[in-house]
C-alpha cells in the first residue's frame, strides 16, 4: 500500500492514525475489516486455548466451572462475529469493486461508520470479563432462563450484539447497493465472479435476520430489567419461543458464514485447474436454493425441546433437502477439477483442503438432520465436531486461501511459497487431531459445554486438545508470511499473479492496486469471463 | 506430570492402533474403546443405531465416490505431467443426474427414520410414569401413583475428586462423575412414561443406551418414553447447558426385573413416609427456633 501512496500524490490517504479512522477507501477498509477480524480470531482462538486446557485432562485443573462456561460463550460470540463475519465482510470490501468494475463502494461514509461500531462492540463484550458476576456463561445461544441468571454482563452483552448488527447490516446494505448499481457497463450479473454472487445473497440473508436477533435479545434485555415475562413461563411467556425466534436468526447466519466462502473456493479452483468454473449458472441457482431452504429449517436445532412429530418431520425433511444444492457444488468443484491442468500453490491447497473437509462437515450434517438419530448426538461433542468442521477448515479455510490467493494483487507482493504449503499441511493435519476425535467422543456420550468429564472420554480429549494448541502455534507462520508479504520482503509479484487467473481484477489492474481503482469507468461490454451458455 | 503425560500419550497409541486394525466401527472396538454410538437396551435405540449406521454407510459411499474422483483427477490432471485443460464447462444431463441421484438416496434415508420417529414419540399405552424435575444442579424422580420420589445428585467421591486440584486419583473414584447418591431405579420389560420438566433453567436428560434425549423445560411437560430389555446400570448426563455445574448432574437408571422392581418399590413406599414424617418434624422444629 505505500507502493500506491508514493504513485498518487493528488489522492492519496492521509498518513497517521487518521487515515484509519476517518477513511472512505474500500482498500482501507476492507484491510481494516481483515486485520480487525484477524485480531478477534487470536483473542477467540486464545479463549478455546483455555477451554482445551482445562479438557486436556480429566479433573478440574485450571479454571471455575462458571469462567470455564464464560469461554465457550466468549468463543463462540468472537469467533462468530468478530472473526468469521467481519473477515467475509472485508474480503467483500475489497474484492466486489475491483471485480465489478466500480470505483469504490456504493455507500463509503456507511461503510467506514459500520467497520468503527465493531472495535467499539468487541470491546465492551471484553471488558464483561472484568464485571460483577463475570462473562455471559450462558452459551452464545442465550437460552433463558439460563441467560438471566447473567450478571452486570448483560446489558453489555445485548448492547454490543445491537453495535454488531447494525455494522453487519451496514455492510451488508453497501454490498448490495454496490453489486446493483455500482456494476460498470457490460458487467451483466451472470457476468459476476461467484465471490460477487454468493455476496449478494449473503447480503440479503443478513439484512433479513440481524433484527430478528435484535429483537430476541432486547426481549431478553425487558425480560431482565423491565418486568416483562416474554420467555418467564411465570408470567406467562415461554422460553422455547425464545428458541424458534433464535435459530430463526442462526440458521441463516450458518449459511451467512458458508456462502462467501463457497463465492472464494469457485474462483480459486478454476485458476489453478487452468478451466473455467463448471456449471456457472447452476453454481448460482444452487446459492439461491440453499439460502431459501435456510429459512425452514431452523427448528432443526431444538429436535429436542419436544415438538409435534409433524413438525419435527417437516424440519428433518427441509434439513435433509439442503444436501442437494449442497451436493451439486462440490460436484460442480470436482467438475472444475477434472481433466484440468492443475497446479497446487498455497491457495488452490487451502481450497482443495477446504473440499474435502467441508464435505465432511457436509456428511455429519446429513447424519445430524435425521431426528431420531439427532435425538443421540443432539448436544453432545459430535455436534461440536460437525460444527466446527464446516467453520474452521470450511469458512476458515476459504479465509486463508482468499488471502494468500489476493495477498499479491493488494500488496503486489508474492507471499513466501514454501512457508503457505508448510501452513496448509500443518493445519490440515491438526485441524483433524483437533476435531475428529470429538466424533468419538460425542458418539461415545460426551455432552458439549461440560469443564470435566468422566475417565473413559480421555484419551480422545488429550489428542483434541493436543491438536488444538498444535494448530494455533502453526497459525504464526501465516502471521509471519503475511507481515513480511506487507511489508515487501519477497518477490515482487506480477500484475496476472497466476498464471490461470480470470477477472477484471487479474487482467485489468496492476498489482498492487492503486489506492483509487477505475478514476474512469472501464467499459466491459466485450468482456467475457466464461461462456454464458 | 511428563511420566503421566507419557502413559496417556501411550495409552492413546495403543488404542489408535487397536481400533485401526479392529476397523473402526466394529463390534469389539465399539464396546471396549467406545468410538461409537452405544447399540443400547430398547427396541428404540437398535433402531436409531441402525439408522446411524445406514447414513453413516451412505455418507462412507458418497464420500468415496466424490473424494475418489477427486484425488484421481489430482493426480492424473495435474500441469507438471503435461495435462492440458479441457474445455467443457456445463452439462445440463449430468448436472440434472447428480441433483437427482442425491435426492432419491435421500429419501431412502428420510422415510425409515420417519418411521422411527413416530415410533419415538408415541407414548401412548405406558404401564407406568415417572416425572422427572430438572434442578441446578441435579434430577428429582417422583413416580406417579407410587407417592415415591427423591432427588438424585453427583457421588460424594466424585463430587470431593472433581474440585479444583483435589489431588484425588481420578482412577480410584467409582464411576467418576457418572455415578449419583439415588439412582433412578425402574423395571425392565415395562414400557415407562417420562414426564419432564425443570424448576429453574432448562436442562436435558439424556441416557445414550435408551436413545433417549428430551429437554426438561420450566413451564413444560415434555414426554418421552422407554421400554428397556435387559437389567443392568445405565448412565448418562445433562445434556443442555445449565449453568456452573451442568457438568456435574449425571443421571444413573437401575433397570431391574419387575419382580425385584416391585421390593424395592415396597421399600421406598416405607423410607418415604418414615422420611417425610422425619422431614416434617425437622421443619416444625426450624420454625419452633424463629
Amino acid at each position: 500500500m505505500s507502493h500506491a501512496e508514493a504513485h498518487d500524490h493528488h489522492h492519496g490517504p492521509e498518513p497517521g492514525f487518521m487515515r484509519w479512522l476517518k477513511t472512505t477507501n474500500h482498500k482501507d477498509l476492507g484491510a481494516l475489516y481483515l486485520m480487525f477480524s484477524l485480531a478477534m480470531f487470536i483473542v477467540g482462538g486464545l479463549m478455546s486455548l483455555v477451554i482445551r486446557a482445562e479438557l486436556f485432562t480429566p479433573g478440574m485443573q485450571f479454571v471455575d466451572p462458571q469462567f470455564f462456561n464464560s469461554m465457550t460463550t466468549m468463543h463462540a460470540l468472537f469467533m462468530i462475529f468478530g472473526g468469521v463475519m467481519p473477515a467475509f465482510t472485508g474480503l467483500s470490501n475489497y474484492l466486489i469493486p475491483i471485480q465489478l468494475g466500480a470505483p469504490d463502494m456504493a455507500l463509503p461514509r456507511i461503510n467506514n461508520m459500520g467497520f468503527w461500531i465493531l472495535p467499539i462492540a468487541f470491546g465492551m463484550l471484553l471488558s464483561t470479563l472484568f464485571m460483577e458476576g463475570g462473562a455471559p456463561a450462558g452459551g452464545w445461544t442465550l437460552y433463558p432462563p439460563l441467560s438471566m441468571q447473567t450478571g452486570d454482563a448483560m446489558p453489555f452483552l445485548v448492547f454490543s450484539i445491537h453495535l454488531m448488527g447494525i455494522s453487519s447490516i451496514t455492510g451488508a446494505i453497501n454490498v448490495i447497493v454496490t453489486i446493483l448499481n455500482l456494476r460498470a457497463p457490460g458487467m451483466d450479473l451472470m457476468k459476476m465472479p461467484l465471490f460477487c454472487w454468493t455476496w449478494l445473497i449473503t447480503a440479503f440473508l443478513l439484512i433479513a435476520v440481524m433484527p430478528v436477533l435484535a429483537g430476541a435479545v432486547t426481549m431478553l434485555l425487558t425480560d431482565k430489567y423491565f418486568g416483562t415475562t416474554f420467555f418467564a413461563a411465570a408470567g406467562g411467556g415461554d422460553p422455547v419461543m425464545f428458541q424458534h425466534i433464535f435459530w430463526f436468526f442462526g440458521h441463516p447466519e450458518v449459511y451467512i458464514m458458508i456462502l462467501p466462502a463457497f463465492g472464494v473456493v469457485s474462483q480459486i479452483i478454476p485458476t489453478f485447474a487452468r478451466k473455467t468454473l463448471f456449471g456457472y449458472s447452476s453454481m448460482v441457482y444452487a446459492t439461491a436454493a440453499i439460502a431459501f431452504l435456510s429459512f425452514i429449517v431452523w427448528a432443526h436445532h431444538m429436535f429436542t425441546v419436544g415438538m409435534p412429530v409433524a413438525a419435527e418431520l417437516f424440519f428433518m425433511f427441509a434439513t435433509m433437502l439442503i444436501s442437494v444444492p449442497t451436493g451439486v457444488k462440490v460436484f460442480n468443484w470436482v467438475a472444475t477439477m477434472w481433466r484440468g491442468s492443475m497446479t497446487f500453490e498455497t491457495p488452490m491447497l487451502f481450497s482443495l483442503g477446504f473440499v474435502i473437509l467441508f464435505t465432511i462437515g457436509g456428511f455429519s450434517g446429513l447424519m445430524l438432520a435425521m431426528t431420531p438419530v439427532d435425538f443421540q448426538y443432539h448436544d453432545s461433542y459430535f455436534v461440536v465436531a460437525h460444527f466446527h468442521y464446516v467453520l474452521v477448515p470450511g469458512a476458515v479455510f476459504s479465509l486463508f486461501a482468499a488471502v494468500y490467493y489476493w495477498l499479491p494483487k493488494w500488496t503486489g507482493t508474492m507471499y513466501n511459497e514454501k512457508l503457505g504449503k508448510l501452513h496448509f499441511w500443518l493445519s490440515t493435519i491438526f485441524i483433524n487431531v483437533l476435531f475428529f476425535p470429538q466424533h468419538f467422543l460425542g458418539l461415545a456420550g460426551m455432552p458439549r459445554r461440560i469443564p470435566d468429564y468422566s475417565l473413559q472420554f480421555a484419551e480422545f480429549n488429550f489428542m483434541s486438545s493436543v491438536g488444538a494448541f498444535a494448530f494455533f502455534i502453526t497459525q504464526f507462520i501465516f502471521l509471519y508470511n503475511l507481515i513480511t508479504t506487507c511489508r515487501g520482503k519477497w518477490e515482487k509479484a506480477t500484475d496476472q499473479v497466476w498464471e490461470g487467473a480470470k477477472g477484471v481484477e487479474w487482467e485489468m489492474l496492476p498489482s498492487p492496486l492503486p489506492y483509487h481503482t477505475f478514476e474512469q469507468q472501464p467499459d466491459l461490454s466485450d468482456y467475457e469471463p466464461h461462456p454464458t451458455h | 506430570m511428563s511420566s503421566a503425560f507419557m502413559s496417556r500419550t501411550g495409552a492413546l497409541m495403543s488404542k489408535l492402533a487397536i481400533a485401526a486394525s479392529l476397523g473402526m466401527v466394529s463390534q469389539a472396538a465399539t464396546a471396549e474403546y467406545a468410538l461409537n454410538m452405544p447399540v443400547g437396551v430398547t427396541e428404540i435405540s437398535r433402531e436409531v443405531y441402525d439408522l446411524h449406521m445406514l447414513v453413516f454407510y451412505v455418507c462412507c459411499v458418497i464420500g468415496a465416490v466424490v473424494f475418489g474422483a477427486m484425488i484421481y483427477s489430482i493426480i492424473a490432471h495435474r500441469k507438471s505431467k503435461g495435462a492440458k485443460a479441457a474445455n467443457f464447462h456445463h452439462s445440463t444431463v449430468v448436472e440434472i443426474v447428480w441433483t437427482a441421484i442425491p435426492f432419491v438416496i435421500l429419501m431412502a434415508l428420510a422415510l425409515p427414520a420417519a418411521k422411527t420417529l413416530v415410533k419415538m414419540e408415541n407414548t401412548r399405552g405406558a404401564e407406568m410414569s415417572i416425572k422427572v424435575t430438572g434442578y441446578q444442579w441435579k434430577w428429582q424422580y417422583e413416580y406417579i401413583d407410587e407417592d415415591v420420589s427423591f432427588y438424585s445428585t453427583l457421588s460424594q467421591d466424585s463430587n470431593f475428586a472433581r474440585q479444583k486440584n483435589s489431588g484425588v486419583d481420578l482412577e480410584s473414584v467409582d464411576n467418576y462423575l457418572l455415578d449419583v447418591d439415588n439412582p433412578l431405579v425402574v423395571p425392565t420389560d415395562t414400557k415407562i412414561r417420562l414426564l419432564l420438566t425443570a424448576a429453574d433453567v432448562i436442562h436435558a436428560w439424556w441416557v445414550p443406551d435408551f436413545a433417549v434425549k428430551k429437554d426438561a423445560i420450566p413451564g413444560y411437560i415434555n414426554e418421552t418414553w422407554m421400554q428397556i430389555d435387559e437389567p443392568g446400570t445405565y448412565r448418562g448426563q445433562c445434556a443442555e447447558l445449565c449453568g456452573r455445574d451442568h457438568g456435574f448432574m449425571p443421571v444413573v437408571v437401575i433397570a431391574k426385573e419387575p419382580a425385584e422392581y416391585q421390593k424395592w418399590l415396597a421399600e421406598q413406599k416405607g423410607e418415604t413416609a418414615a422420611l417425610t414424617t422425619e422431614q416434617n418434624v425437622a421443619a416444625s422444629l426450624a420454625l419452633a427456633a424463629q
